[in-house]
């Protein structure tokens, strides 16, 4: 751990003027305190965010959701209306980490919690992401974690989040305030990035910025699962995920939307996937076609290339429990 | 006074049987325990001495060549910063277990990605860590270096020691009804012990005391005597309380040998802890294996030939190599044997003695072998094993000292509800789940080694035992207390055990599954010595003594012991050493698991829904932490089956996966209730207490019975462990377009 200086923000618009002018925040610290021991990441000044009055879950007046930025995980999954209108998202809270974690993890530092790719996390080893220019260790070495969309030759890590994969399903929108006081809203599916030859910038957000709240919509469908699939059975990463919303009516699907976690730099979502089940009746040979043309552009290493059976064989059972359909 | 026993015959009386206290065998709690579960038990790293500074190790991040330069200048200039040790008496890699001297030294020449290369010392742990870190490392690499065990210039030794054959297993396969030829792999292993590797040295003129994390003491104390340099007497080892070992902390680590040096050159004490990632990279892992079994079997089933021919891994240079086969010799029937080991010297993490080394990963392959048997014969696997029970050992023509592997496998069938199971793979179905149950014999080969222990009878009636004896968490305390109560017919509450200090006699140690036998055995020979004495006080014969409940009964006479002491205390000594026993019977511990698991046939995640084992060790010594042993063990085996694998990156060698997030151990989650029966069982042969080790029969072949359930669930047949959801799946979909 290097050196840093530590202070504690009074208001969110100080944590942000502090951001702007370089300090890390910090609020549950479970991702980034490891980090700062191996020195992945040597932030030299913290702001500690956690005091700040960003807490609680209230209902919009769109009927939607907003959650403060500092509800941990293991309180928003606990939380009544997310039990009953948010499946998807308490599922996949409780799918991550482990008990302790989740009672410190915050909603606004779940999002921005880094790769677990192996070779970010070791300092000896070359890192677009930890160290721009320095290569990508993960090619040509151990892949098992790491991303089959949306990669580049200079990256080919995986976000690690459950929780945004069920925000990506559920086309949740980050609020953000800048270091001016102004706050804006960004829909999930543009807060990342994807690593391009920048893999070490993650997100659109800019210096000073400070998620205040995640807002969800009203929910967009009482059909909802989350299923993760892992090397053990708790406290593991997935390999794969999907979060899947839908909505059916008179025996055929209305809407849905689908995000896949464990397999790009951040939750994945495919227009087309989802385009094509709509209207459509519910069949195996429905689910088949979407889960084809899912994979259709994967691009695997020697490491990963069972993704793309497991992702398949993953989607097809998930819409099949969404829709009630034989397999 | 000392009583000594060489084990060359067996034991003519049950002596633990003729004693009346009641409290050898039962489930005592252990007497630390509630220290331990409330924080106060006093490990290594705990209570540091005043002004006590602390080390980190540095790394090597090449595999093979040397070290050219450190930028030590820029490191010594950062605030709290001591210095940056580094000596040539630091040492690569840990000692081998039994060593007895130093491992090998020089941090300059590289052997391994990983390897120690210095230490940095600062005020606070923060501050070393980050100096190590941070530290400039210019390496001299060489190139063209074998890093895996296929690597075409990988040298392979073949030591013709260990191989060895009888009959012709060859023609036996070709005329054999049934036979399986296939080959196994396992991964590298790490012990994982929650407790890191750590060492408090401290230096009173030329006399050195280390707080350590160890398992062997006196053996480790003269391995940190050589390592030194200085006189073995000069040093003192004190690990009160050990947070795991399983192996790893048999001989004296890189951790140790740095505190000690630091702590000189300084003229402070020196704490040296590993971080885990440091655990990972520069303490002995398990070897992976690839194993080649050959079976051949006639009509029956019954065995006419084993083959098990094992490839290992090790650094050039370390002696160690996992006794894969260990366990081939003996188990099973079959008159043509071949048995072949080989070494391939790589630049990987030195491998040593980790969980069961030999039977956790070779029983493993040969029970899954033997569960291809019998879907070959169409046999029961519990039949088919039945059918190859020998009655004597058949490498070396010589009888078992006890044999309970035919009673643990009917015990465990029976209490498991075997005979529910459909050998038909994809025959239970619980929606998407593919239930399948499967078995797996059990067996470790027994050891005693010397062991000393001394045993004092203070004037007022109550009991110190005193031995450099470790409880690495295994139960010590709490069963040497019993032996010496049960001895000396008192209360456990009036007996007191100190253990883990090389000031007191030399143990054999924990490891090797020996530790309770060889020292118990010890502890016990030290109370016969006092029941002499106490019978010339008595003047008695000593078939006439009986002590209970803190009294000597003698014919219609019962006197409080504190009177029979007449204000003397009686110090004995105890010293056991194994002889002709060894060569005269085989010894071994025997067992059976059987494993319900239940395979995802979406996504081929396995999960252990229920597990049995049933064992037996001869005398048990305690219940309870006899049984936890075996949870334990059975557990590492869910890891080994499912869960486990060090992963190295093929083209540096480096431990990719070094911590507990990414080396995936089972959680509880992947715990089922484990459910252990203990057979009872003596076995005369093994010391007068006619007990054996147990603390790693719990893993030798339990993976097996895991994987052999997942092909029963599902007909997907799993030779490469662990069984990771991408293999089953990869064997589903075979299935499924099948």
């Amino acid at each position: 751990m290097t050196p840093f200086h530590f202070s504690r923000a009074a208001s969110p618009g100080e944590a942000a003027r502090l951001g702007r002018d370089g300090a890390t925040y910090i609020a549950g610290g479970t991702n980034l305190l490891d980090l700062m021991k191996l020195e992945v990441m040597t932030p030299d000044r913290l702001v500690d965010i956690s005091r700040l009055d960003l807490g609680g879950i209230e209902a919009t007046r769109k009927g939607g959701l907003r959650i403060g930025a500092m509800v941990c995980n293991s309180d928003l999954a606990a939380d009544r209306t997310v039990r009953e209108d948010y499946p998807v998202l308490a599922r996949a809270l409780l799918a991550g980490a482990s008990g302790q974690l989740r009672n410190k993890a915050t909603t606004g530092g779940n999002l921005l919690q880094r790769t677990r790719c192996y070779y970010f996390y070791d300092t000896a080893m070359p890192c677009n992401k930890r160290e721009p220019g320095s290569g990508c260790g993960a090619i040509g070495g151990v892949t098992r974690l790491h991303a089959i969309f949306g990669t580049s030759p200079h990256c080919i890590a995986t976000h690690p989040s459950d929780m945004a994969v069920a925000l990506r399903a559920l086309d949740a929108e980050v609020e953000v305030e800048n270091a001016d006081g102004k706050t804006r809203t960004v829909p999930l599916g543009d807060f990342y990035r994807l690593p391009g030859d920048t893999p070490h910038i993650e997100t659109t957000l800019e210096r000073g910025d400070l998620i205040t709240a995640v807002i969800l919509p009203a929910s967009a469908g009482a059909l909802q699962a989350y299923r993760k699939v892992r090397d053990r059975a708790s406290y593991a990463f997935a390999l794969v995920s999907v979060a899947g919303v839908m909505r059916i009516g008179k025996g055929r699907i209305e809407a849905t939307s689908l995000a896949f976690g464990g397999v790009a730099p951040h939750p994945w979502r495919d227009a087309s996937v989802e385009q094509m089940l709509k209207g459509q009746e519910p069949s195996h040979e429905l689910f088949a076609k979407a889960a084809d043309a899912l994979v259709a552009n994967a691009v695997t290493h020697d490491g990963n290339a069972f993704k793309v059976p497991l992702l398949k064989r993953t989607l097809t059972a998930v819409l099949a429990e969404l829709t009630g359909a034989k397999q | 006074m000392t009583r000594h026993l060489k084990v060359d015959e067996r034991a003519h009386r049950d002596r633990l049987e003729e004693m009346v206290q009641g409290v050898i065998g039962e489930p005592l709690d252990r007497p630390e325990g509630q220290l331990k579960v409330s924080g106060r038990a006093p490990y290594a790293m705990d209570d540091l001495p005043e002004g006590c500074c602390h080390g980190v190790l540095v790394r090597s991040t090449i595999a093979k060549g040397a070290l050219a330069g450190l930028d030590i200048d820029q490191v010594v200039a950062l605030p709290g910063i001591r210095a940056v040790v580094t000596d040539k008496r630091l040492t690569k890699n840990p000692a081998q277990g039994m060593a007895g001297k130093a491992p090998a030294q020089g941090p300059e020449d590289i052997i391994y990605f990983g390897q120690p290369v210095a230490l940095v010392v600062a005020d606070t742990f923060e501050q070393a860590r980050h100096g190590a870190q941070i530290l400039g490392r210019r390496f001299e690499a060489e190139s063209d270096v074998a890093l895996n065990p296929d690597d075409p210039n990988a040298e392979i030794e073949t030591p013709k020691k260990k191989q060895s054959s009888m009959g012709d297993l060859d023609k036996a396969i070709r005329e054999a009804h049934f036979a399986i030829d296939e080959t196994y792999t396992t991964p590298g292993h790490a012990s994982a012990a929650m407790e890191p590797h750590a060492s408090v040295a401290s230096w009173d003129g030329d006399k050195l005391t280390l707080h350590g994390s160890y398992q062997m003491l006196h053996f480790n104390r003269a391995e940190l005597a050589d390592a030194l340099n200085i006189d073995e007497e000069k040093v003192r080892i004190v690990a009160t309380y050990v947070g795991g070992g399983f192996g790893s902390k048999l001989g004296i680590a890189p951790e140790g040998v740095a505190a000690a040096i630091a702590s000189k050159q300084l003229g402070v004490p020196v704490a040296v802890a590993m971080t885990r990632q440091n655990v990972f990279e520069m303490v002995l892992r398990r070897s992976e294996t690839e194993q080649h079994i050959r079976l051949a079997a006639d009509e029956e089933g019954r065995l006419t030939g084993i083959g098990h021919e094992a490839l290992v891994s090790n650094v050039p240079g370390e002696k160690f190599s996992e006794p894969v086969t260990q366990a081939t010799p003996f188990l099973y029937r079959g008159e043509n044997r071949v048995i072949g080991h080989r070494i391939a010297r790589i630049h990987r993490t030195p491998a040593g003695s980790v969980r069961a080394p030999g039977e956790a990963v070779g029983l493993t392959a040969l029970e899954i072998a033997l569960d291809e048997l019998a879907v070959a014969s169409g046999l029961d696997p519990v039949e088919l094993r039945l059918r190859n029970i020998p009655d004597k050992d058949p490498s070396q023509d010589i009888p078992f000292s006890s044999h309970t592997l035919a009673e643990a496998l009917m015990t465990g069938a029976d209490r498991f509800g075997w005979k529910t199971r459909e050998p038909k793979p994809r025959s239970m179905r619980e929606g998407e789940w593919l239930i399948g149950l499967g078995m797996a014999s059990a067996a470790r080969v027994n050891m005693l080694i010397e062991s000393k222990a001394r045993v004092t009878l203070a004037r007022n009636g109550s009991a110190l035992v005193e031995t450099d004896m470790t409880d690495i968490g295994t139960g010590t305390y709490a069963v040497l207390t019993q032996v010496a109560a049960e001895m000396l017919g008192l209360p456990v509450s009036r007996v007191q055990t100190r253990l883990g200090d090389t000031d007191l006699p030399p143990a054999s140690g924990s490891g090797g599954s020996f530790g309770a036998s060889s020292n118990g055995t010890a502890v016990f020979l030290a109370c016969e010595e006092i029941r002499r004495q106490l019978c010339e006080r008595l003047e008695c014969d000593p078939d006439e003594l009986t002590l209970k409940d803190g009294h000597a009964v003698v014919g219609n006479r019962r006197i409080p012991i504190d009177e029979v002491m007449g204000g003397k205390d009686i110090v004995a000594e105890g010293h056991v050493e194994p002889g002709d026993a060894e060569d005269k019977v085989r010894q071994a511990t025997y067992g059976s698991y059987f494993a319900e698991v239940a395979v995802n046939a979406v996504t081929g995640e396995s999960r252990v829904r229920r597990m049995l084992g049933v064992f037996a060790a001869g005398r048990i010594l305690n219940a309870k932490t006899a049984r936890s042993q075996c949870i334990g063990g059975m557990t590492f085996g869910i890891g080994m089956a499912l869960t486990e694998e060090l992963i190295h990156d093929r083209r540096d060698g480096h431990i990719v996966n070094r911590d507990f997030a990414e080396y995936h151990l089972p959680v509880n989650a992947d715990v089922p209730q484990i459910e252990v029966v203990l057979l009872e069982e003596r076995d005369p042969w093994a010391n007068p207490l006619q007990a054996k080790g147990i603390g790693e029969l719990g893993i030798c072949g339990a993976a097996a019975a895991v994987v052999n359930a997942i092909y029963n669930a599902t007909g997907v047949r799993i030779r490469h462990l662990p069984a990771t959801l991408d293999k089953v799946l990869s064997g589903l979909e075979d299935e499924d377009q099948s």
